[in-house]
């Protein structure tokens, strides 16, 4: 989503992203002329008229999981959303029962809060390989 | 896909949540409650809105709540065309 009109998102889409996506961009590209869906998403810059470089992960409830907002010269780093993403679906497989710690990856150890892990989350938790 | 609508506005609601109006009594038009109260917060509902879109060779609309019991990745960028 961007102040961009729909009309110039399929000029970007057509003329430039589909050469970089094969079919072009799989998903919607919303527009926001006027700022009125970035301004309660606190993505809004007034004073550029343009909306900073925000992103939001909505869970299956609607509920927001997580957030970054970057200022426009720096783009996002995919893997490291798809990591979120996936860390927070575990969490939601176990009913919130389960915790991802720092470093978490798909395959590494999760952790079980509760009494018997207080004090020892450093004999579960190995970062780094370690 | 719905009718395309005019300029982005957020619905009111909140995607997945109990409200559906922005319930202020005090506002007695829609015109004169700005939704400014509404704000996306970490861990709270989306909040709803319907936006103009392109997609795939069509316009048509996109609703946030349409994507309700999906994980769902909302961006927003600077602008197209816009290098990063």
């Amino acid at each position: 989503m961007s102040v961009d009109s729909q009309f110039v998102h399929k000029m970007w889409n057509d003329h430039e992203l589909s050469n970089m996506v094969d079919g072009g961009i799989p998903w919607k590209m919303a527009s926001d002329g006027a700022g009125n869906v970035g301004k309660i998403y606190g993505v809004y810059d007034e004073d550029a008229g343009v909306e900073l470089r925000g992103r939001f992960i909505i869970d299956p409830d609607g509920v927001i999981q997580a957030v970054e907002i970057m200022t426009p010269p720096v783009g996002r780093n995919i893997d490291e959303t798809i990591r979120q993403i996936q860390a927070f679906q575990k969490v939601r497989e176990s009913g919130g029962k389960e915790a991802m710690p720092a470093e978490w990856q798909p395959g590494k150890p999760t952790l079980k809060p509760g009494p018997d892990l207080v004090g020892k989350v450093w004999e579960v938790w190995k970062p780094n390989g370690k | 896909m719905a009718e395309a609508v005019g300029c982005a506005r957020p619905t009111g609601a909140q995607v997945g949540g109990t409200r559906k109006e922005p319930a202020s009594p005090s506002h007695a038009t829609e015109e004169e409650s700005p939704m400014e109260h509404i704000r996306a917060q970490v861990g709270k509902h989306a909040p709803d809105f319907e936006a103009p879109a392109y997609h795939q060779g069509k316009f048509g609309t996109a609703k946030l709540s349409q994507y309700l019991g999906k994980w769902t990745l909302l961006c927003f960028y600077p602008g197209d065309f816009t290098f990063v």
